[in-house]
């Protein structure tokens, strides 16, 4: 059995050590030159273009479509409706097994009779142009009668409140309770208890590139190929086949470029489905890229909590428990297949994950509303929890006199602790709190900035030093969904091959959207073989060509992809090595493979090359002893098995200036610790983790879907949907800790979400502590200037 | 109605309707799609072209209205070598992830190499601060063109001696 | 979305023009606000009539006393000509706030005043520089200053068949002290409250002629008249600045929006306020 070090994971000094070095990413150079191909640069033959008529009401019941004035339209093609696409397409109810209780309502591509949140697609035009379907829809009429929308979280479980779906009975979609100890007593005897209501505004993901998809089903054959930008193609082609009730083997699923994800690209989309059921009723190509008023209003949102929480402590630091009422609205329906529950689930199972204490109680309650569905987004739930356990932290600081690195020191799950179960009953395998604090205070100069902060304050400037530890949830085993009857795989694969001219091809159910999951699944497959990099080819995102797989979501692609690839790559190693003892007439284990060559492996001298191996097993196999297996293509998968769960953790340090004449917020810096595991490749996990940063301080200082109390959404663009600019941001510093998993050889645990996960808390308890002489303080995200001055009593 | 225009070096005439924006016709009439469309209303900076010499938002420029114009898109920019030092410090520092950015990033931050030589952090900052990025925390892009600046700094003797713009701020 | 159908036409001279402008004929300049309102589908366009190539819009010119700026004049170069850094230094420090560079290279001095968006910088400044636009028709032309020129909400005193052909800027003096700040949430973003002041400053430490002009925080451009008042003939020092903050409230009438409440908007007016005069303070300048 390879070992790591067996397999040089701990040297980066051997030629063919490319896992932990900072390789550019082989598919760079296409997207600097513009030569990418995202689903919108592909055109296929005979292709029509959906535009879709969307409701302008919040709550509306459908009383007639007139479609003469719209086909009449230079470019139209047809028109559908709901009730042309149910005769093809089954509705769904995302609900999973395991969230007990859980309902939602049927949901159809296009609503049969009400709409039910502004935005929502209800009648779909194809024309020869998207021009021309949008003149189409600016020509449909339609009769609405407008219903009582219901908008406000805090009144969906009131009696008397508009029940979206009356056959459900109540609004509540999902409840779940998490208690450890006693949690009344130890509060009602703790020296202190800190208490606060926070808010976390509702944000939308805002992909550069917006969803995507060209549907095309072929009466010939049978065949439904979907393009699509999408996370999870097997998962597509399984939601496909199901309600179009084809199978699944009808189905192919492609996605090439992918303009960026961040778990939006990871749902089904009822407007989406219309165009794969519109391709199967016409026989032809679909085409719909949605365009930026479309995505604001039809892309998941997420984090629409107001969450009650309050921590108690001893006078000593010691963090006796916590005490949490989470609320969170998703919408008119549960998001299929993952379902809009698990956010709320997130946040019980994640506050106070940092911290070993004794008495928990968290409360979720999801209900539904008349606004734009919501579900999982970057760093589900993460982002909630931290700065919920992380305001109450400092705010237990502040009100003991006592130094909030100290008192972190004090309660934090120690490092030698491991294996430890979280009071919510999270299964941790090794995380590094005090290390990865050490390495924090390391590299912020936490003195200078105190003495710079007090200087300042006499000068009437307020800064402040925040900081935030968290833990993120990564590879998640079948109990995240399959359990629950959700048929996304937990599982993945990869296929390695090599051809004859030496050179490795690897295909991967993982995918791939920006974060480098290509360029790392390079450097494992090159590494576990024994090829240059450049050597190996990568495929992804196509249903038919890759191993089946779950995709890339939750971290997942380099712990779980990851692991497939290395443990392909060394099945091959070991063919090869097999063949080449024969040929070479030596014992496999004698031979090992080095950049592209047979190498003695006690000498260190070349015995062949890859191509002349490759050249006589392709082309004279004869030359070769008859029962010699000579496959060199193998492939493995992947499922981790002891934990359902990996975690990582870290911390993050906000340094940050409040402007308390403008309630203004400049960003000075920023620094970040993670342990994400082995790291793959440095360079691209550092500028994932200051991505997420950066998306993450964006939905604490600027991004918010806002709906007037009619569910109407006012932040329709650009311009009124803020999102992060380079102006505004910090240089961010990035450090690790690696606290491989021994899950997998391999030893990765996902890096995408951590900056996400840890930023707002941070950049919260910042403005909090530059804020703090002044007697204010601001929980409810984003922290605008209008808060901040409201806060301050400015106006 | 027609139009007879330069891109990319290369003389071209066709038919365009007046809706048509320059972006759509350069994607859906000429076949360019490293420039992309990311909101349609002039505020993303995807779509950033150069035209006449100056970088535009392309889904802000009519089609029709460009009969004699000069346009440069990515492609042209690259064919070219303009920027192939700064296309290699944006491969180097993994200044790009999900891409869709990057053609109209590297457009803009062309202008910088261009018009402002002696940009600092916090100029190149402000430059590209028209240019959504969703997917890095934009450091590795301010990188990305800072290096290139002192590589070409160091090879133009005139303007040398404005230090090492690679380092990171606060360090 | 994409826009819908419209015509288009290109004038190559004003004569052309006069010809073109007929029924629901729009004027298309920079196009930087009216292409990207097409996207969103709220108006029949028309036709849209491209100025763009008429010379006579064209070129910034010190003739008569005054610093004259074609209509033409597109953002980048008011912000890096020499003559308007000389004469009206006010619009050079107002450009790098114009959105973004790709923006500032289409987009016009003529269409942002025309377009009058309440946010926007150079409709403030061309008030608190007591600009005179000059219109021109078929068959004439017309002066208007500024603060006539603005009548409301995207409104201004054009009249069907009208356009801008160029604004004329007072010279500014040695005395004449003026600035622009303003609150955004992200650079190059509309101003949540903005100022632009003008005022001139006398070798005895006195006010004169003071133009402080909001944007922002109004139907357009708001000409501060009581703030004004209160500091005109005194001595710049804490306490003209403070009279001016408490006259300003009689100035605003601010909308409520995405940012805040009209209570908000007056905070960051008194605000900006305060820091505009204090950046003309001796003090200041002396430390600067």
């Amino acid at each position: 059995m390879p070992t790591p070090a067996s397999i040089g994971l701990s040297r980066e000094d051997l030629p063919n050590s490319y896992i932990g070095r900072s390789v550019p990413r082989p598919n760079l150079p296409k997207l600097v030159q513009g030569r990418a191909t995202y689903t919108d640069d592909v055109v296929l033959p005979r292709m029509l273009h959906a535009a879709f008529l969307r409701s302008p009401h919040a709550h509306a019941r459908i009383l007639a479509i007139r479609t003469e004035a719209a086909l009449a339209v230079p470019g139209v093609v047809r028109v559908f409706t709901g009730a042309d696409l149910a005769k093809v397409c089954d509705p769904w109810v995302a609900v999973l097994d395991h969230l007990k209780g859980m309902k939602s309502a049927p949901q159809h591509p296009l609503p049969l009779e009400r709409a039910t949140w502004q935005g929502e697609a209800v009648v779909a035009v194809l024309a020869d142009t998207r021009a021309a379907a949008e003149d189409g829809v600016a020509a449909l009429e339609v009769d609405w009668d407008p219903l009582p929308a219901q908008t406000d979280m805090e009144t969906a479980l009131d009696a008397g409140t508009t029940v979206i779906h009356p056959e459900l009975g109540d609004n509540l979609v999902f409840t779940r309770t998490a208690t450890k100890g006693d949690v009344d007593a130890a509060f009602a005897a703790a020296h202190k208890v800190v208490e606060a209501t926070f808010v976390t505004g509702r944000h939308t993901g805002v992909t550069l590139e917006p969803r995507s998809i060209i549907a095309d089903y072929n009466r010939a054959d049978g065949t439904l190929t979907v393009h699509q930008a999408t996370q999870a193609p097997h998962m597509m082609q399984t939601v496909y086949a199901k309600h179009l009730r084809m199978e699944e083997g009808q189905v192919r699923v492609i996605c090439k470029d992918v303009g960026g994800s961040f778990g939006i690209k990871v749902h089904v989309y009822p407007d989406e489905v219309a165009v794969a059921a519109m391709a199967r009723i016409l026989g032809r190509p679909v085409k719909f890229i949605a365009d930026r008023f479309e995505s604001f209003a039809s892309d998941i949102h997420a984090r629409d909590h107001r969450i009650k929480a309050r921590m108690a402590v001893e006078a000593d630091g010691t963090i006796i428990g916590f005490d949490v009422d989470d609320l969170t609205g998703i919408g008119p329906y549960s998001v299929y297949p993952r379902t809009s529950a698990m956010e709320g689930n997130q946040v019980v199972n994640l506050v106070g994950g940092p911290y070993d204490f004794a008495h928990y109680r968290c409360t979720t309650r999801v209900v539904l509303q008349n606004k734009a569905p919501t579900c999982q987004y970057r760093a589900v739930g993460h982002p909630i929890a931290t700065a919920v356990t992380e305001g109450l932290v400092e705010m237990a600081a502040r009100a003991l006199g006592m130094d909030p690195i100290e008192l972190r020191r004090r309660n934090m799950i120690r490092d030698d602790a491991y294996p430890f179960t979280s009071p919510p009953g999270m299964r941790f395998e090794g995380l590094s709190h005090h290390a990865s604090l050490d390495k924090l205070l390391e590299m912020v100069p936490v003195a200078r900035i105190r003495a710079d902060q007090a200087e300042q304050r006499k000068k009437g400037v307020y800064r402040g030093l925040g900081f935030a530890a968290f833990i993120e949830l990564t590879n998640p085993s079948p109990f995240m969904y399959g359990i629950g009857g959700a048929r996304i795989s937990a599982q993945d694969g990869c296929t390695v091959r090599m051809d004859p001219d030496g050179s490795v091809v690897a295909s991967s159910g993982v995918t791939e959207q920006g974060q480098g999951t290509e360029a790392i699944l390079a450097q494992i497959v090159a590494h576990g073989v024994g090829v240059p990099v450049e050597r190996v080819k990568i495929i992804t995102g196509d249903t038919l060509n890759t191993p089946y797989g779950g995709g890339t979501w939750a971290c997942r692609g380099a712990g779980i992809g990851g692991e497939a690839a290395l443990q392909s790559a060394l099945a091959l190693k070991a063919q090869i090595l097999e063949v080449a003892g024969a040929m070479l007439q030596a014992p496999p284990e004698s031979l090992d493979i080095v950049m592209g060559h047979i190498t003695d492996r006690a000498t260190g001298a070349e015995r062949m090359t890859l191509h002349e191996l490759g050249r006589i097993v392709y082309f004279r196999g004869d030359t070769l002893p008859r029962d010699l297996p000579r496959e060199l293509v193998q492939t493995r998968h992947f499922i981790t098995k002891e934990y359902p769960f990996a975690f990582t953790n870290g911390i993050q340090a906000c340094w940050a200036e409040v402007d308390t004449d403008t309630g203004m917020v400049k960003l000075l810096e920023h620094w970040v610790v993670e342990d994400c595991g082995r790291v793959v490749n440095p360079l691209l996990v550092d500028e994932q983790v200051r991505g997420g940063v950066v998306q993450g301080l964006g939905g604490a200082l600027y991004e918010h879907c806002v709906y007037d109390e009619r569910g109407n959404l006012l932040t329709t663009t650009m311009a009124d949907y803020l999102v992060p600019m380079s102006a505004e941001m910090p240089d961010i510093h990035v450090g690790h800790v690696e606290t491989p998993t021994k899950e997998s050889l391999l030893g990765a645990k996902g890096a995408g979400e951590a900056g996400t996960a840890g930023a707002p808390g941070a950049l919260l308890n910042a403005i909090n502590d530059a804020l703090a002489p002044l007697g204010a303080q601001v929980l409810e995200q984003p922290f605008t200037p209008a808060r901040i001055l409201a806060a301050l009593g400015r106006f | 109605m027609m139009i007879t225009l330069t891109v990319n070096g290369e003389r071209v005439t066709r038919h365009v309707e007046p809706r048509r924006h320059l972006i759509d016709f350069l994607r859906l009439d000429l076949g360019l799609t490293g420039s992309h469309a990311g909101c349609e209303h002039g505020v993303c900076g995807a779509c950033t072209v150069r035209v006449d010499g100056e970088i535009v938002r392309g889904c802000l420029v009519l089609a029709a209205s460009l009969d004699g114009a000069e346009v440069t898109t990515i492609e042209g920019l690259t064919d070219s070598g303009e920027v192939a030092d700064l296309q290699e410090a944006f491969v180097a520092r993994n200044a790009a992830q999900c891409g869709f950015c990057t053609p109209g990033m590297v457009m803009a931050a062309a202008d910088i190499l261009r018009h402002h030589a002696d940009a600092d952090r916090a100029a190149i900052r402000e430059h590209l601060s028209g240019n959504y990025c969703r997917c890095t925390g934009y450091q590795a892009i301010v990188d990305a063109v800072a290096a290139t600046l002192s590589e070409r700094a160091i090879h133009t003797p005139a303007d040398a001696g404005r230090g090492d713009r690679t380092q990171e701020a606060g360090r | 979305m994409k826009w819908p159908a419209l015509g288009y036409l290109r004038a190559s001279s004003l004569d052309e023009l006069w010809r073109a402008l007929g029924d629901g004929a729009q004027i298309l300049a920079g196009g930087q606000t009216l292409l990207a309102t097409l996207a969103f589908r709220l108006s029949e366009p028309g036709t849209l009539v491209d100025i763009t190539r008429i010379p006579e819009l064209r070129g910034i010119t010190v003739t008569g006393g005054v610093l004259r700026v074609g209509a033409l004049t597109r953002h980048a170069e008011l912000g890096r000509d020499a003559l308007v850094a000389r004469h009206a230094p006010l619009l050079t420090q107002a450009v790098p706030h114009i959105a973004h560079p790709a923006i500032r290279n289409r987009g016009t001095i003529g269409g942002s005043l025309a377009y009058a968006d309440p946010a926007a910088e150079l409709p403030a400044c061309a008030v608190a520089l007591n600009a005179t636009l000059v219109l021109a028709r078929a068959g004439g032309e017309r002066r208007i200053k500024a603060t006539e020129f603005f009548t409301g909400l995207l409104t201004t005193a054009l009249e069907p068949g009208e356009i801008i052909a160029a604004v004329e800027f007072p010279l500014a003096g040695p005395s004449q002290r003026a600035t622009i700040l303003e609150v955004a949430r992200r650079s190059g973003d509309y101003a949540m409250a903005g100022l632009a002041a003008v005022l001139d400053l006398g070798a005895d430490g006195r006010i004169a002629s003071p133009r402080l002009t909001f944007f922002g925080v109004g139907e357009g451009p708001v000409l501060a008249k009581n703030a004004n008042a209160a500091l005109e003939g005194r001595v710049l020092d804490a306490a003209a600045i403070a009279a001016a903050q408490a006259a300003l409230e009689g100035d605003l009438d601010p909308p409520a929006d995405l940012h805040g409440p009209p209570a908000m908007k007056r905070h960051l007016c008194r605000v900006l306020l305060g820091r505009a005069l204090q950046s003309f303070t001796p003090a200041t300048e002396q430390a600067a």
